[in-house]
């Protein structure tokens, strides 16, 4: 511990631009006045700075939760955008405290890489999207298509498999930059493009004629889309954990950022003055590390999970994503939060 | 003798002829520029078939049929798109550009703040100016207020401290950063450049070893390499708690990398220039550096000023690599922009990817012409 506060002093000393991180993250970032948020370089809807510069999105959201349940100001983040390669060093190196990137959760990355990841904020899949005109309406029709995808990624390889285990054939057409899988889809060289399935949301807002293109319902891969903390502090990363359950919690209570003062002034269920802190005795706040209005403070900064999910990527938004799994699970989805007490 | 008038001379002027056709007027220049031969006169055919071809539909997408107001995708889209232009519009859409220049400048650098790039722009281009003509006063004083007292004021106003907030440096971005790496590349390869080329042609074993080394193994690698290894790389041999502002990491390989470039440069310079300079430099006297500064150096750079900006302009549009760090340059933040939900329309790409081609090009053909204009200025007997 001394070691590393030694070194970490002599790191500003000489870099004059360091910032520490040890095991006890909450006490770091306590003591920094702010979350290091590693966010995607940008993606539609998720993470991406608008022309005031100032970053929005789902994942962003899931940042400022974490903000406000620390510091009870969502605003209290700084963000470093990362591209695919680095993000994992990124975290590994303490350069960020909590990694919200679009980031599939996989057996690999929970052990091999020595990340925790414990809940999924967006679940996605793989999709295709289709020119109406081809008149097909499942993807098991594909035989012979040639198909447009991005390189080196994930999506490369579950297109090959998914084909493979049906026993189709298909040629598939490789770019590397996203505006280059766009231009030959439009062009036609292609007859599908396949990648995440709220990745074709947003393409197809840039193609030419968006109601000419449909997405075939299946989906061909999981893609279990979730924050990520460093092994090693559990502290943080119950915190973490528990900032993304209490918005799903948050919306299960009907509790909006609109009417959560009301609710806290004038709740008389248990469950939801325990949730929000003004239950006598309560400690659950205390036991996070934090104050017993965290979740509060949460709802307050950025809503709800469904406010969450509506106000960056749901229907009235230009990329209109259906709920979906998304859904809580009593609405037949798979968001479900364990309880707060 | 007096009277001599032999039948061969001329007995009185010839009148005034008219110019011939050839020079002056626009159709002498036509003729002999553009139909002189038949080959000629197809040729320019061809040509005025494929500007009629191009020019009329470019303009009409760039300027006719652009949008040029706005604040949202609903200008640039046709009806069926979610928008309001009429079914099977095609232009540019400017109105984007404009609504993100601020961005495109700036990056996400704060907006109260902004005062400061704009303040730093300012000083560089009042110090820069007399730098470049010729016949400016002070040269000694102007290069040392611009590159070692403009380089320590513009870090401190931009990234904060004494007083000023501070504005981390994953918060700078756009044509600020595109400049900052260029400036610093430029500034420092130069030097070190020379450095290494006279480090290289030296008769120290250890100096000449060293020089050659790093020219060789920086020269054998990608920039892009070099880049990803500090970034991906670097921060895991770091031990914990260590990290070095990612800015930095790609301002000391953006640097490096020029120098070993503009090394090689200079050292073709070097080599053409006779032994014979070397020579009557030692005969009067002159210490090693005296005869570097005063005899070698002013020839072997003016032959190679070519070279030289040909090495600045590479590095300019090298900088754009940045982006495998997750750094915003100019292209990257206008890349950035094109998945925004707010902006995300079929021709938004294009447009943007012409802004940037548009911005780069007036920074590269500035340089050209400057490079150009110094060739002229310092030629003294090497021209053909």
């Amino acid at each position: 511990m001394n070691k590393t506060l030694l070194s970490a002093a002599i790191g500003a000393a000489v870099l004059g631009f360091a910032s520490a991180a040890s095991a006890a993250t909450l006490d770091d970032v306590k003591a920094k006045g702010f979350v290091q948020c590693g966010v995607n370089t940008g993606l539609a809807g998720f993470a991406q700075p608008d022309s005031a510069g100032n970053w929005k999105g789902f994942d962003v959201d899931y940042c400022k939760a974490v903000a406000a349940a620390i510091f009870g100001d969502a605003t209290k983040v700084k963000y470093t955008p990362t591209t695919a390669q680095s993000r994992f060093t990124a975290l590994q190196s303490g350069e960020i405290d909590l990694l919200a990137r679009n980031t599939t959760w996989t057996v690999n990355r929970d052990t091999a890489l020595g990340f925790n990841f414990r809940y999924v904020n967006y679940y996605d899949g793989q999709g295709f999207m289709v020119p109406k005109s081809l008149n097909v309406k499942s993807a098991l029709e594909l035989s012979g298509a040639a198909v447009c995808v991005q390189s080196g990624t994930t999506t490369e390889l579950n297109l090959a498999d998914y084909f493979k285990a049906n026993k189709l054939e298909y040629k598939p057409v490789v770019f590397e930059k996203l505006e280059e899988v766009n231009a030959a889809y439009q062009a036609g060289r292609c007859d599908v493009y396949t990648t995440d399935q709220s990745g074709l949301y947003s393409l197809r807002l840039s193609l030419a004629k968006p109601d000419d293109h449909i997405i075939l319902p299946e989906i061909i891969s999981k893609e279990p889309l979730a924050p990520a903390v460093r092994q090693g502090d559990d502290k943080w990363f119950d915190i973490v954990t528990w900032a993304g359950f209490a918005l799903v919690q948050a919306e299960e209570f009907g509790i909006t950022q609109a009417n959560v003062d009301q609710i806290k002034a004038g709740s008389t269920n248990p469950d939801v003055r325990r949730f929000l802190g003004v239950e006598k005795d309560t400690k659950i706040g205390t036991d996070l590390g934090l104050t017993n209005d965290w979740a509060y403070n949460i709802v307050k900064g950025v809503g709800n999970y469904g406010e969450v999910f509506e106000r960056n990527i749901g229907a009235s938004t230009p990329l209109k994503i259906q709920r979906g799994l998304n859904a809580l699970w009593t609405k037949g989805g798979l968001q479900y939060a364990p309880p707060v007490r | 003798m007096a009277d001599t008038n032999p039948s061969f001379v001329r007995h009185e002027m010839l009148p005034a002829q008219p110019a011939p056709i050839a020079a002056g007027n626009i159709i002498g220049w036509v003729r002999t520029n553009l139909l002189a031969t038949p080959k000629d006169v197809v040729l320019t055919v061809i040509a005025i078939i494929l500007l009629a071809l191009l020019i009329p539909p470019a303009l009409n997408w760039l300027v006719v049929q652009a949008t040029w107001f706005g604040s949202d995708r609903s200008v640039c889209t046709t009806i069926v798109q979610g928008g309001i232009q009429p079914d099977g519009w095609k232009g540019a859409c400017w109105a984007f550009v404009k609504d993100r220049f601020v961005q495109f400048l700036f990056g996400r650098y704060p907006l109260d703040e902004r005062w400061r790039p704009i303040l730093v722009t300012v000083m560089f281009i009042v110090l820069l100016a007399p730098m470049l003509i010729p016949k400016a006063p002070y040269k000694g004083l102007n290069a040392l207020l611009l590159f070692i007292v403009f380089p320590i004021v513009a870090f401190f106003l931009l990234h904060g401290g004494f007083g000023l907030q501070k504005v981390e440096t994953p918060l700078w971005g756009g044509l600020m950063v595109t400049l900052i790496l260029s400036f610093v590349g430029i500034a420092v390869s130069f030097p070190l450049g020379t450095l290494l080329a006279l480090g290289r042609r030296s008769k120290m074993p250890v100096i000449k070893t060293l020089c050659v080394t790093f020219i060789e193994v920086i020269r054998g690698v990608p920039l892009i390499t070099v880049l990803f290894m500090a970034n991906v790389m670097l921060p895991l041999f770091l031990p914990t708690g260590w990290t070095i502002d990612n800015f930095l990491r790609a301002l000391v390989a953006v640097a490096l990398f020029a120098s070993a470039y503009m090394a090689e440069v200079i050292r073709g310079g070097l080599q053409a220039i006779p032994k014979g300079q070397s020579e009557g430099a030692d005969s009067l006297g002159l210490g090693y550096w005296q005869k570097m500064r005063l005899i070698i150096l002013p020839q072997a750079i003016k032959l190679v000023i070519p070279g030289i900006v040909n090495t600045f302009i590479g590095l300019f549009k090298d900088t754009s690599l940045v982006s495998i760090i997750g750094m915003f340059d100019l292209l990257n933040i206008i890349r950035l922009n094109f998945t925004d939900t707010t902006w995300i329309t079929p021709v938004t790409p294009i447009t943007g990817l012409i802004f940037a081609g548009i911005i780069y090009w007036i920074f590269c053909f500035s340089m050209s012409r400057y490079s150009a204009f110094m060739e002229r200025h310092l030629d003294t007997a090497h021209k053909r």
